[in-house]
Formats: structure tokens, C-alpha cells, sequence
């Protein structure tokens, strides 16, 4: 065997430890050296608005649930600053590729969370135009959407196009082959795909050591010969930064990487799970503490950035988003049933035709139509 | 001029990606090699590699990839080298390709053909022979095309491409060197248009892919009993058309299907149950299925007990004259 060492030198894709922190537990900034801050007194006020707003809406599904309007719903609590930070990292004209968690994503790329909520109260299975937010549908089976972000960075890069993809996925997605095949793509093809792991500590009740020996997620990245990155994912600040400098080297064509936002599911998995059977309250407590918009308004509080006009009108805002949501779903009405057969496809089968009458048939006979 | 399946589906490539810079090829040994088959010979030469390249052995890293290159707004054509190798991406193409449109309200088009060679009798290894095709004719959203003779090959693949919809489309890898006589481009027509290969009276043969050389092959030596068997080629079993096949139905009032896949609950028995529910009265036997064997694919040596052949085709039809 050749004694020839590597050149690079591919420990330089492993991951910084500690995870990358900005703001500390209690709120005090540390500049780190490779990830400057570029934000204005403006984007702080916007991220910790868009975590506010994140975190009202998130309260007003799980309510909605409760309520009986929506079918399921699975919550962000904890995980603002996480999806926050690093969809404001974005531009306009770049992409998302999200699982099913992302509201606080969704939010910042001017998805309007109602029509998201459609998707839970089964109204029908997606509500918005990807195409017009650059968001893409919510993605259920586990890790999937992450072969969609490649495929689309990919085409992006075929293409010229000045244009980042991101796909959030979780710590139980990269368990699964997809992950690990949408990774490898795009490593190959150097597409300008940023990986962004939200490891939220549990996959339903499944806890990460049983996801995986690596040492951490991150680490992950050096198999698919990319750099992997950690920060602290309640640290809006970090996230943000992070995420800054993943988008920039890959919109600078220099391909894709892995991040690992280490944050934390406040709540039970979905509004179906019962989380008190697999944890315990007093880590739940622990991750209390390092509640993410918390923490941040220490720090702006500190800078002078937050008073109490700021506190309402955000305020304000949050409660006209949850209203906004309860417009829209409360008793919303299902569709026509016979747009059951519009979509499927563009040039729909002649056994369309025969089923179509059947149903309205049976509408008729109900005296629904 | 005498054309092979082979050069008829390469012409159908090259041809489409001449006429459309959004169409791409990609797949495992697609580039530099042309393909396992030589189905793609000359692409990636012609085109350049960012038209057709060769990616990591991973087959639902290869679906779910041109999903996303198909959202970009590209026209991927991609391979599955063989049918034993495409459950790795049965959730991409099942959960995604077919349903996406669906679960967009039409927002989102896939326009992605996936090529996969399939079926036996050329003597390969396990998970080389399979007829997966009525997995996949199951699941709303795709459209099921196989070609049987080399001018369907070229117009069904062109056809494929250019549907706004996503298509399965599988090649009997064993007539990739069956040969006819035509001249490329051939005139194309729409899915959904099943054709009448060989007229009779006595009974339809119904067939697709491979097996429709194969029920040529029979209706020939049915000619020594005195029976004038005709011959159908589905050619599309998403769009199906029933039309054509209950016309002739109607007309011979016998019909055996065959197929190389399994029988039970294969697409022979939607055929049957087709025919069975629009042209009942017209039937002077029950519609007959002949297929493989409901046991897995067996080793090369044993395929040709296997595979349904003109024997097993004629004594069905024998079985259906004398009910």
C-alpha cells in the first residue's frame, strides 16, 4: 500500500467540537472565527419575529388539533431557532426541500402556514405551489425528499443556474438509505445541496443512540467526501451563521455539505404520541432551559433591540397568523370529490371516465351534489 | 430495412434528445459504456455528459434524483439496468413519481420515463428475468408501456418522453435482437391504442412484450390444427384499451391472455375480468390465462419450464375450444 498521505487532508471535513455556538446558555454573544455575523439590527428583530410567529402558530395548530380540526399535527416547539436561522441564510431564487416538521421554514419563505394545515386537517394532501415559494411539498415517508433536493441541485447545476437547495431532514432520516443516496449524489455531482440534519434527539420515541455509532451526525459527512458541520441548533444565532456559510460555498460552486442543527422536540413527536413513555421530565426540564427564543431575547433585551412597542407588535403579529389559521381550517370543507380524479394525471386513463360517473352517481344517491 | 429492438429504442433516444435539450439519460453504465444492453450506445459521446452520465449504483438515489432534476424542469430518462433491481426504488417510484401530481392539485408535473429491461429467456443469473410490470400497473399515477415488435419500441419511447406524465416502460430484454423490417422514424401513435397483430377467427390471443413474438409464433402453428388465431398487443397496459380487445373478443368469442409474469393476480387477470364484465354474452369460454408459474423465477436452466411457450399457449387454446 502506498504510505502517501492524503491530500486534502480529509479530517478537515470533520466537524468542529464543540458544536458551534454564538449566543452562549444565557444569552452572551461569542464571535467565532469562519462564521461572521453579517446581520443588521433589522435581521436580528426579523429572526427573533419569524421564531415568535413560529412558535404561535405551532400553539395554534396543536389547538386546532385539540379541537378536532385537524387530523394530526407534528410540532416545532424547540426547533424555531433551528429552522428559523438557517431558512434567513436563504435568497430568494434558492430552494427548499422540506419533511414535515418545517413550519418555522415555511414561514420564513412566505408559505402561508394555514395552507400547510391543510395537509393535517385532510383536506387535501398539499396546499401550496411549490414553485411559487421555492418550497417544496411536505415530504412523509422518512428521508425521501432528501434524494429530491440533490436531484434538483443537480439539475441546477447542469444548468448554470445561480441557485442553493436545502433539504431539512431529521436524526432519524439518516438512517435511512435515501439520506445516505441523496448525500452521495450530490457529493459526486458536486451539486450546491446544503444538508441540513434538524437532530431533534428522537425519532418518535427512538432515541439517536440507537440511529447510529458515529460519533456524532455530522461526522457522517466525511463518507461522502463533503465537510459536516455542528452548531448549537437552539441558537438561532449559530444556526443562521452556519447555514450562511454552507449556502455561500455552495452557491460559490465549491458543492454540498452536512449540517447537524443539535436541538430538541418540546413536544411529542405528533399530536398522537404520548412522549412521556419514553423520556423523562426531567431532561425535558433540561432542554427548558435552553429554550431558544429565550435565550435570544436575553441577548436582545442586552442590546438595546427589544422593547416593549417590539414585544406587542410581534405579539400582534403571531396572533394575526393564528388567526389567519383558524379562518382558514376551522370547519374548512373538504373539495369537490370528483377532483379526485383531476390531478392524477395530465392524460388521465378512458377508466376515469367510468369511475368519475360512478362517483357522481353516488353523489347524486347521497344528495350531495 | 431489417432493425432490431435494440437500435430501435437507441434511435428513439438519440432522436428525442436532438429534439429537446431538456431530455437527460442517466443510469448505471449508461455513459461511456452505452448501457449493459447498448440501449444508450452513443449518448453520452453525442450529447455530452451533462445530457448522459452514469451515476452511483444506487437505484432509488437514480428515481429520486430525477424526480428533482424533473421539478428543475428537465425530461430525465433513466434506467434500471435490470427488473430484479428495481425494488430498491419501489418507494421513490410508489410514494412519489406516481402521486406527486396527484398530491400537488396538478401544480407539479414529472415528466420521467424509467426504462427497464425485464423478463426471461436469455439465461441469467437470479433477479435477471423478472416481469414485475402488474406491481407497477397497480399504482395510480404511471402509465405501463411495453413494446413488443422494434417499430413500438422506437414510437412508444418517443412517446414516452415526450408524456407529461411519468411512464414505466419495459423493454423484453429478450427482443432486444428481434428484427422487422421498417424504416425509423416510424409514424407514432398515442398511448391507449392496443393493435391487432395477426387476424383469426377462432380465438384472441392477447399478449404484450415479449410474449407477443411468442403468440405470433403460435398462431403460425395453430395453422396445422385449421385454427386462425388472432393476435393482440396491448402495448399499453396504463392507458388500457379495452376497446380493441373487446372488439376482437366479440368477434372470435374465445380469448386466452399471456404474459411471461406469474398468473395469479398478475394483468392477465384484469384482462380477464375486463373482458368477462363487457363482452360476457359474447364468450363461448372463460377467458384463459397462461403465464409463469406461481413460484419465484427459477434458475437459467430451468426457465423454459417456466416460461410460457407456443405448447402451453396452444393446449390453452385447445382447453378454451373444447369448454
Amino acid at each position: 500500500m502506498s504510505s502517501a498521505s492524503l491530500t486534502p487532508d480529509p479530517t478537515s471535513l470533520l466537524p468542529p467540537d464543540p458544536p458551534i455556538q454564538l449566543l452562549d446558555d444565557d444569552g452572551n454573544l461569542h464571535e467565532v472565527e469562519g462564521y461572521p455575523l453579517d446581520l443588521k439590527e433589522d435581521d436580528f428583530r426579523a429572526l427573533y419575529r419569524h421564531m415568535v410567529v413560529a412558535r404561535r402558530i405551532d400553539k395554534q395548530a396543536i389547538n386546532l388539533q385539540r379541537q378536532g380540526q385537524l387530523g394530526v399535527y407534528a410540532s416545532l416547539l424547540g426547533q424555531e431557532a433551528a429552522q428559523v436561522g438557517s431558512a434567513y441564510a436563504l435568497a430568494p431564487q434558492d430552494w427548499v426541500f422540506p419533511s414535515y416538521r418545517e413550519l418555522g421554514a415555511a414561514l420564513v419563505r412566505g408559505v402561508d402556514p394555514a395552507k400547510i394545515l391543510h395537509l393535517f386537517r385532510g383536506t387535501w394532501l398539499s396546499d401550496h405551489d411549490p414553485y411559487e415559494y421555492r418550497f417544496g411539498l411536505l415530504s412523509i415517508p422518512i428521508g425521501t425528499q432528501v434524494l429530491h433536493a440533490a436531484g434538483f441541485a443537480m439539475g441546477a447545476k447542469f444548468d448554470g443556474a445561480d441557485l442553493v437547495v436545502m433539504a431539512y431532514f431529521g436524526d432519524g432520516a439518516t438512517s435511512e438509505g435515501d439520506s445516505h443516496e441523496g448525500m452521495n449524489f450530490a457529493a459526486v455531482y458536486d451539486a450546491p445541496c446544503v444538508f441540513y440534519v434538524q437532530n431533534n434527539q428522537y425519532a418518535i420515541s427512538v432515541p439517536l443512540s440507537l440511529q447510529t455509532k458515529a460519533p456524532t451526525i455530522a461526522h457522517k459527512a466525511i463518507g461522502y467526501g463533503m465537510p459536516g458541520y455542528r452548531c448549537d441548533g437552539n441558537d438561532v444565532l449559530a444556526s443562521y451563521a452556519l447555514a450562511r456559510h454552507a449556502v455561500d460555498r455552495a452557491r460559490a460552486g465549491q458543492g454540498p455539505c452536512l449540517i447537524e442543527a443539535v436541538t430538541y422536540r418540546m413536544e411529542a413527536h405528533t399530536t398522537a404520541d404520548d412522549a412521556t413513555r419514553y423520556r423523562t421530565p426531567e431532561e425535558l426540564e433540561e432542554w427548558k432551559r435552553r429554550d431558544p427564543i429565550a435565550r435570544f431575547e436575553t441577548f436582545l433585551e442586552r442590546e438595546g433591540l427589544l422593547d416593549d412597542d417590539f414585544r406587542a407588535q410581534v405579539e400582534q403579529e403571531g396572533q394575526s397568523y393564528a388567526r389567519r389559521m383558524r379562518e382558514e381550517i376551522y370547519d374548512a370543507p373538504h373539495g369537490d370529490p370528483l377532483e379526485l380524479f383531476e390531478h392524477v394525471y395530465v392524460e388521465p386513463p378512458a377508466s376515469f371516465d367510468e369511475q368519475r360517473a360512478q362517483l357522481s352517481r353516488e353523489l347524486q344517491g347521497r344528495g350531495d351534489s | 430495412m431489417a432493425i432490431t429492438m435494440a437500435q430501435a429504442l437507441n434511435t428513439a433516444l438519440h432522436d428525442a434528445m436532438a429534439a429537446d435539450d431538456k431530455v437527460v439519460v442517466f443510469g448505471e453504465d449508461v455513459g461511456v459504456l452505452g448501457g449493459v444492453f447498448r440501449i444508450t450506445d452513443k449518448l453520452a459521446e453525442r450529447f455530452g455528459e451533462r445530457r448522459c452520465f452514469d451515476t452511483p449504483l444506487a437505484e432509488s438515489g437514480i428515481v429520486g434524483s430525477a424526480i428533482g432534476m424533473a421539478l428543475y424542469g428537465y425530461r430525465p430518462v433513466i434506467e434500471m439496468q435490470f427488473d430484479g433491481f428495481t425494488y430498491p426504488a419501489f418507494e421513490q417510484l410508489v410514494s412519489h413519481l406516481a402521486k406527486m401530481r396527484n398530491r400537488s392539485r396538478g401544480t407539479v408535473q414529472l415528466p420521467v420515463v424509467v426504462r427497464i429491461p425485464y423478463g426471461g429467456g436469455i439465461g441469467a443469473v437470479e433477479h435477471h428475468s423478472e416481469s414485475p410490470e402488474n406491481l407497477f400497473a397497480h399504482v395510480a399515477g404511471l402509465k405501463i408501456v411495453s413494446p413488443g415488435v422494434p417499430s413500438d419500441g422506437y414510437s412508444l419511447l418517443r412517446e414516452a418522453i415526450d408524456s407529461p406524465d411519468p411512464v414505466i416502460f419495459f423493454e423484453p430484454k429478450r427482443r432486444y435482437w428481434l428484427k422487422e423490417d421498417t424504416d425509423l422514424p416510424v409514424t407514432r401513435e398515442p398511448f391507449g391504442q392496443a393493435v391487432v397483430r395477426r387476424t383469426g377467427s377462432t380465438a384472441t390471443l392477447i399478449a404484450y412484450g415479449p410474449m407477443v413474438r411468442t403468440c405470433m409464433d403460435a398462431a403460425e402453428a395453430a395453422e396445422d390444427e385449421g385454427w386462425e388465431l388472432e393476435v393482440l398487443d396491448v402495448r399499453t397496459l396504463v392507458p388500457f384499451d379495452h376497446h380493441t380487445v373487446i372488439d376482437s373478443v366479440k368477434r372470435t368469442g374465445r380469448a386466452v391472455v399471456v404474459h411471461e409474469a406469474q398468473v395469479f393476480s398478475g394483468f392477465g387477470a384484469e384482462v380477464a375480468a375486463q373482458v368477462a364484465e363487457r363482452a360476457f354474452y359474447h364468450l363461448e369460454a372463460p377467458v384463459l390465462r397462461v403465464g409463469g408459474f406461481d413460484v419465484p423465477y427459477p434458475a437459467a436452466k430451468l426457465e423454459e419450464f417456466f416460461l410460457p411457450d407456443v405448447d402451453r399457449i396452444l393446449d390453452a387454446v385447445e382447453r378454451s375450444l373444447e369448454f
